[in-house]
């Protein structure tokens, strides 16, 4: 059953959005949060745990100082404040994915709160998100429910735990009700959390990549009628995994909240799961501000206690901030504004900073991302960065356009083949027999056949017409098949008319 | 006078320590002893609940190996290499069972030891076995034990304390010089002195907690139980200090216990007797034997000061909030999903939380039960501050009462329990009448302060072992044992020797066997 929708410019002419965000970074220490097992998931499965993952009788938690240094520096990216205190707690509930059947969380005491991040739009306006806490926690094990329908625990005919997960260092960056977004709100929300990796990978605490659950967005939205202070209620939809995906869930919800609204009923308080094939959310468990989790102070663990002078130790190795950095990478990448901004909204800075560090130049790299790839993922429906085009793909695709071995053309053609598996650039060009045609022989064969179809041009190009000479080079390279090397062909015609170049 | 050698299994754990250095016996020997006492006795105490009579021999055997060789090796051998030892069996050992008394984990293995088990076995010291304890270490009695209670060995139709009352039984029974047991809320001290012997709960902190099953995180602690106070002293050095592995272990260094149990002196030392802890409520002759070590300590030159403690009437109150707010979460992980017991629902379907439900309903007695619904209920929300608040604020308010009393006395004294034991049954419909047989050992787990039972004599009225209490201010455990210690040699040489000489045999044919016998409840 899908819900009804109202069009979104519907919606935002009849409600104002209020967005909230958690957003769970899993961070890369060498081990656990609270044992020395080690912190790698998608090993064969619970391979990666000892007794203290396992909640086995009688363990106890010990906590993990670089989670902790971690967690800290992220507070600080995040401009919060850090508690000179902290304790964790046990937020109680029964689920097979966590083995104590509580999870060791930070509640009431979280180590980082009261900060802000500014996030800058796509047109430039810089919108600020008040960061209300990051906290940390510990993650759970990974059920896989198999047989029944759509991998849903209920129905399914049994499940499968895999406890590598279980016990990864996690923060969960929560912010305060974001108000004024208007009908940028799906844009904003996309920019948060792009923000937020972009920190969290800066900071070198976390892998970032989404695409392995390294960073979790859930989205809460609602909406009220413009003018109105009250927020609505609101729906929290649970593990939107990519940044599209984000603005997308960020967008459908709007508009589901608008039907809704329109038809005079309530929005239930639920989370919602995000599909990606449907582009649209599903009810998942009703959510209530009462859920009993009966947390209390964690009595296995002593309080944590950052002194001031390791917070002040541990700022001053913080890297430059996102915005420093990005004014930097233009300088040095020598982009105009408009190009630099069409970068950072096409999400792709990280990825051309990348393949300008494997060889490429910037005017190359930027070529590359923005004319090939960000169309290629567009079409795909995926980020820029999870389409699979390594830095040193582009560098070696863009060598051999250099060395005339082949054309752009046939590059962008190696590029497809390279998506699709087929191999490297080199691999794809023997294959497929690309190769620039650069004996002169078949090239003036061609040419003395187009200027003689079109003898009124090749006139022209006599006279000193020279701009003329492109529709004789169209055609030589259509006779070729694009496999002729464009500049080289301009020198025959002129050659052949007996004219300087 | 005509030597005689007295049976191994009635040495102490010190004695035993020298005659194995001298090499006048086998840790062979010792172990057989034990093992040979156990299968003569327990069939009426029930101590155990599991022998590891295999493996405890291969330990002694390596020691005595090590020591015929001679050399560095047997030099560098820990004081009690070859004295064997009990564990209660609510800590966890590789290879052997570990049940914590409940049906939920009746044959489960642990795959760790825990570190006080590590400590016992890098001194080699041969385990003897686990040790009988209520459900999760939840009662005063061991009834409440899914595997039958344990009889004291005074007279076995009562009750050998709890829940520690099977390390407690063995160590009076003669079957072990020495055990360990866990004190949340007098586990250790009640048994102690409802049994004649000693136990002591160290500061908390003091000793790892790492391997015990937890019933209440911030009360928990493990500890010596022994029949003289320098074999707990020899014991609390082997399983004392820091662990990294617990976070609330303690970073201090050890003191030297074992010295100030040699040394013990209370000369120009004030004690202080708890005004609230004795008196009305204290059965005759508890009060009565508990005054007798007063004047003895007096006589050896210790200023007796009254000292009062007045929140200590809220501490069992609050002591039963606490302790089953952190059970209720600490027993969540008994649900059948990853080890020990699983119990499938009879009828409708099989989902994880019906099975849950089901295992957890036919894996847990009555107590435990009781209190996870008492502690769960604690913990909502809308009733924490009511409960769990307030329980933490009483707590604080009992560390400011001990904080004060230490500031006009060095050690606190008072009687261990208010009655000696009762009859086997008598209080098990009665939880409220059960809880109050803590109410004078609870304060110190809410403290964190450690706390020492020695045996103050036998109760006029009915012949049975009464204990005494000292209590020290945190970190400083070895007063205990420094004051304890004269304490013992005063009663000692009032008594003519050690209170269990008194005992019963329990080989020798009793009216006891008649009735003895720890069937119906299997």
């Amino acid at each position: 059953m899908t819900d009804a929708t109202l069009s979104f410019e519907e919606a935002m002419e009849k409600y104002d959005p209020v967005l909230g965000f958690e957003v769970h970074v899993e961070l890369n220490t060498k081990t656990k949060m609270f044992s020395s097992a080690p912190n790698v998931f998608g090993d064969e499965p619970n391979t990666n745990v000892n007794e203290v993952d396992l909640g086995m009788p009688g363990v106890l938690p010990v906590v993990n100082k670089t989670a902790i240094e971690s967690s800290i520096k992220i507070g600080l990216a995040l401009n919060c404040k850090i508690a000179e205190t902290c304790r964790f707690a046990r937020k109680n509930y029964f689920y097979p994915d966590t083995p104590k059947n509580f999870q060791t969380s930070q509640y009431d005491e979280p180590i980082a709160y009261d900060g802000y991040l500014d996030i800058e739009l796509s047109d430039g306006t810089v919108f600020r998100v008040e960061i209300e806490r990051a906290h940390m926690e510990e993650d759970a094990g990974k059920l896989t429910h198999m047989g029944g329908a759509a991998g849903r625990i209920q129905g399914a005919d049994y499940s499968l735990v895999d406890y590598n997960r279980s016990g990864v260092p996690l923060v969960e960056i929560v912010t305060k009700p974001i108000e004024g977004a208007g009908s940028r709100a799906p844009e904003l929300a996309k920019a948060y959390v792009a923000a937020v990796r972009e920190i969290v990978k800066n900071l070198g605490v976390s892998d970032a990549k989404m695409e392995r659950g390294n960073v979790r967005c859930d989205a809460n939205v609602s909406l009220r009628p413009h003018g109105r202070e009250r927020f609505g209620i609101r729906s929290e939809t649970k593990n939107v995994n990519s940044l599209r995906a984000v603005e997308h869930a960020v967008r459908y919800e709007i508009q589901r909240h608008a039907a809704v609204l329109e038809s005079g009923q309530p929005v239930i308080q639920e989370t919602r799961h995000w599909h990606e094939d449907t582009r649209s959310t599903t009810s998942g468990r009703p959510k209530s501000d009462a859920d009993d989790y009966r947390y209390f102070p964690e009595p296995d663990l002593v309080p944590i206690v950052a002194s001031r002078e390791w917070v002040e130790e541990l700022r001053a190795t913080l890297p430059e901030p996102p915005a420093a950095r990005r004014k930097r990478l233009q300088a040095d990448w020598g982009y105009s504004d408009l190009e630099f901004r069409d970068v950072v909204n096409a999400g792709v800075m990280d990825e051309i900073e990348e393949t300008i560090a494997a060889g490429a130049t910037a005017t190359v790299a930027r070529k590359w991302w923005m004319g090939e790839i960000v169309g290629r993922a567009k079409n795909a429906d995926v980020d820029p960065g999870q389409l699979g085009v390594a830095p040193a793909t582009i560098v070696e695709l863009n060598q051999m356009v250099e060395d005339g071995k082949i054309n752009n053309k046939m590059a962008s053609e190696v590029l497809d083949g390279v998506l699709a598996g087929e191999g490297t650039p080199a691999e794809i060009v023997e294959k497929r027999g690309l190769a620039v045609v650069s004996d002169d022989g078949p090239l003036l064969e061609a040419i003395d056949a187009v200027l003689a179809a079109q003898p009124g041009v090749a006139d022209k190009i006599r006279a000193g017409k020279l701009q003329a000479i492109g529709a004789i080079v169209g055609g030589v390279m259509k006779a070729t098949r694009g496999q002729a090397d464009a500049g080289r062909v301009k020198e025959l015609i002129l050659e052949r008319l007996g004219v300087e170049g | 006078m005509t030597e005689t050698t007295p049976e191994l299994f009635r040495l102490s754990a010190a004695a035993l320590a020298e005659k194995l250095a001298a090499r006048e016996v086998t840790a062979v020997e010792v172990t057989q002893a034990h093992l040979d006492r156990i299968a003569a006795v327990d069939g009426k105490v029930h101590a155990f609940l599991h022998v590891n009579a295999e493996e405890a021999l291969a330990v002694a055997a390596e020691v005595d190996a090590i020591r015929a060789a001679g050399g560095a090796a047997a030099e560098e051998l820990h004081v009690l290499a070859g004295v064997p030892i009990a564990v209660k069996d609510l800590i966890v050992t590789i290879g052997q069972p570990t049940t914590a008394g409940s049906k939920i984990l009746e044959g489960w293995h642990s795959p760790y030891d825990a570190t006080v088990v590590e400590r016992l076995r890098a001194a080699k010291m041969p385990i003897l076995g686990k040790t009988n304890l209520d459900e999760f270490a939840m009662g005063s009695s061991t009834e409440h034990s899914a595997f039958g209670p344990t009889h004291n060995p005074w007279d076995l139709d009562r009750i050998p304390g709890g829940s520690g009352g099977g390390s407690a039984a063995a160590v009076a029974a003669f079957e072990a010089p020495l055990a360990l047991g866990t004190d949340t809320g007098g586990s250790i001290r009640q048994p102690g002195a409802v049994t004649g012997t000693v136990g002591v709960k160290p500061t908390y902190g003091g000793v790892s907690r790492y391997g015990a099953i937890a019933m209440a995180s911030s009360l928990d602690q493990i500890g010596p139980v022994s029949r003289t106070v320098l074999d707990s002293a020899l014991l609390h050095q082997v399983i004392g200090g820091h662990d990294p592995r617990d976070s609330t272990s303690l970073p201090d260094p050890l003191e030297d216990l074992v010295a100030a149990a040699r040394t013990g002196n209370v000369e120009g030392m004030k004690i202080g007797i708890i005004k609230e802890l004795h008196g009305e409520g204290y059965q005759a002759g508890v009060e009565n034997r508990f005054n007798e070590a007063l004047e003895l300590l007096k006589g050896a030159g210790a200023e007796i000061v009254e000292v009062s403690c007045p929140n200590f009437k809220y501490a069992l109150g609050a002591y039963y909030l606490i302790m089953p707010s952190e059970a209720s979460s600490n027993l969540a992980k008994f649900d059948g999903v990853r080890f020990g017991l699983r119990v499938l629902p009879e009828e409708g379907p099989l989902t994880i939380e019906r099975v849950m439900g089901a295992t957890r309903a036919a894996g847990f007695g009555d107590e435990v039960k009781r209190r996870i619904i008492l502690g769960t209920y604690a913990l909502s929300a809308g009733y924490y501050d009511a409960y769990y608040g307030s329980a933490q604020k009483v707590r604080t308010l009992i560390q400011r009462d001990f904080d004060a009393a230490f500031a006009q006395a060095d050690v606190l004294i008072s009687p261990t329990a208010p009655t000696t034991a009762f009859k086997l049954g008598e209080k098990l419909n009665d939880p409220l009448a059960m809880y109050l047989n803590d109410v004078a050992t609870i304060p110190a787990n809410m403290a964190g302060v450690p706390g020492l039972s020695l045996p103050g004599g036998l109760a006029d009225e009915d012949g049975l072992p009464v204990g005494v209490q000292l209590l020290a201010p945190a970190r400083q455990d070895a007063r205990l044992y420094r004051v304890g210690a004269v304490l013992e040699s005063l009663l000692e040489a009032q008594w003519g020797g050690p209170l269990l000489d008194k005992a019963p045999s329990l080989t020798a044919p009793s009216l006891n066997d008649t009735v003895a016998s720890h069937g119906g409840s299997h």
